[in-house]
């Protein structure tokens, strides 16, 4: 294959990382956007995204398709709840203190991390992907359910973006990032506002799990990957900040994608560690991130 | 003459540290009373306690039948209370409509509401769809009170709403002040000037170490200097 298309190939595997990456890392800077809480276990919450996406597909019979929209539905929902029983009894107790919270979510990385071993197994299932059409290049044959992941992925990110700045939702969580004591005086149930959004950004893993399974294996130590990556993303894009976070799992994602097929994909890492590190340096609040009042 | 709002025995801890002790406060309808002190008095934190932000280790505060120390935070402006923090606290990042929206969401207002109190700060409308935090501290100040407004409050609390503002804007503040009296709304003014209050207060409270030492009528307090001079006034 020659350069071109060899770079088209390379730069279409990016954008699915990309599309996938934008919508974990979007999680975790939502949580820390507005709860100021560093979610360790986010990653997990990815992983049980996987895992109860193999299990909800196992149980369906019939197209593949009807197996993998219950996942994509029932998923999401089963571990928001979990983020949700996770922040009542740990997260509050804390009172959402920031240190307190790191040590806390690192307990629950590995709770969750050995309940899945425990009870899913060591081995990687992969779930079938609801549908199989190859859309054909010139030069290669391409996924279409891989184009399709980045398309659903642009949407969510799309529909995100208006719950926060076109809605009532999203004024709250807004006033409740900016100025927490102000926001209770005008009424708005801060507690209630924290839980919602610790729920809604595991469920935002969750969906970006259930995506990658037909593509990769779900397995019970698939969480730490991404959690690294988001974390990088978050950084480089700035903490909090929407349009930063799609930026940089862009930028992240394109170039994990073409540097892996040109050369190796440790040197693609190594670049993203670079990265930060010469944001942290010169832009510590990240590239679209505004510097603490 | 009723009250509006009733507080007795009222303590508060930071931490330890106990803040107010055994606070008593009566305000009365339609009234504007004025809590006068040094700095670390315990005002600002009396103005907290009614919100609920500060909770109370003891002692009620009673707006109408309720006891708002029984409420949680939020549902305290939901009863009738509405906060100009000091420093006067915007949602920075947000519009100026933005900011009265979140006023109006409190009680669930509507567009009524909202022209009323544009009425009250014409300035304001020309601004709707600016960042709140590039205004001047003036208009901030306006914007602080109007997002107040928004939820037609029995009870307005101010904490120091003329700080760091230049006289032309004190002076509109006031008159404000003296507006929403005639409306009806009974107000709490956190000042620390006394010259700052005389026009606008009925009353005067001299808040000393968390208790209130005294009330006194603003008539009485400009008749005799030596009341000022006790509880605010410098060596």
């Amino acid at each position: 294959m020659s350069f071109g298309p060899h770079l088209l190939l390379a730069t279409l595997e990016g954008l699915v990382t990309s599309a996938v990456l934008a919508l974990t890392a979007l999680g975790l800077s939502l949580v820390f956007g507005v709860m100021r809480v560093v979610n360790v276990a986010h990653g997990e919450f990815f992983m049980l995204g996987a895992v109860l996406a193999w299990w909800i597909a196992s149980l369906a019979t019939g197209h593949p398709a009807i197996g993998f929209l219950l996942a994509l539905v029932v998923s999401p929902l089963i571990v928001g709840a979990i983020a949700l029983v996770a922040e009542r009894l740990v997260l509050r107790r804390l009172d959402y203190n920031p240190e307190a919270t790191i040590v806390a979510t690192i307990g629950m990385l590995y709770i969750i991390q050995q309940l899945a071993l425990t009870f899913y197994g060591p081995e990687a299932r992969p779930v079938e992907a609801p549908f199989s059409y190859r859309i054909l290049f010139p030069w290669f044959g391409y996924s279409g359910y891989k184009l399709s992941v980045i398309a659903f992925s642009a949407i969510l990110l799309l529909a995100t973006w208006f719950v926060l700045t076109r809605t009532r939702i999203g004024l709250v969580m807004r006033a409740t990032q900016y100025d927490r004591e102000t926001a209770q005086a005008f009424g708005i149930p801060v507690g209630r506002v924290y839980a919602g959004v610790f729920a809604m950004g595991a469920m935002l893993a969750a969906i970006a799990a259930v995506l990658i399974v037909p593509i990769q294996q779900a397995h019970y130590l698939m969480g730490l990957d991404p959690l690294l990556l988001s974390f990088i993303v978050v950084i480089i894009g700035g903490l909090g900040s929407l349009r930063g976070t799609v930026v940089a799992a862009v930028l992240i994602g394109l170039s994990d994608g073409i540097i892996s097929v040109f050369f190796s994909p440790t040197l693609a890492k190594i670049i993203a560690t670079m990265i930060v590190a010469m944001v942290l340096v010169f832009r510590p609040q990240g590239l679209f991130g505004t510097a603490a009042r | 003459m009723t009250s509006a709002l009733t507080i007795s025995g009222l303590d508060c801890f930071y931490g330890e540290v106990q803040v107010l002790h055994g606070l008593d406060l009566d305000l009365r309808k339609g009234e504007v009373l004025c809590l006068l002190g040094r700095n670390g008095a315990g005002k600002t934190t009396t103005l907290k306690a009614i919100m609920g932000l500060v909770p109370a280790r003891s002692g009620s505060i009673v707006l109408g039948d309720r006891d708002l120390t029984k409420l949680a935070a939020h549902d305290v402006p939901k009863a009738g209370i509405a906060y100009v923090p000091q420093g006067r606290r915007l949602f920075a990042e947000m519009t100026v409509a933005e900011n009265i929206e979140i006023g109006l969401m409190t009680r669930n207002k509507g567009s009524q509401t909202r022209e009323s109190v544009l009425a009250l700060f014409p300035l304001l409308r020309d601004r709707l769809r600016q960042r709140s935090g590039t205004l001047s501290g003036g208009e901030q100040q306006m914007l602080a009170m109007a997002r107040a407004l928004c939820l037609e409050p029995e009870v307005l609390l101010l904490d120091e709403p003329t700080e760091g503002l230049m006289p032309s804007m004190i002076a509109k503040i006031r008159e404000t002040v003296a507006k929403l009296r005639e409306r009806g709304v009974s107000t709490i003014l956190v000042e620390q000037r006394v010259d700052a209050v005389l026009s606008v207060a009925d009353r005067v409270s001299f808040i000393e170490n968390g208790r209130n030492r005294e009330t006194v009528g603003v008539e009485t307090l400009r008749g005799d200097p030596a009341f000022v001079q006790r509880y605010v006034g410098v060596g």
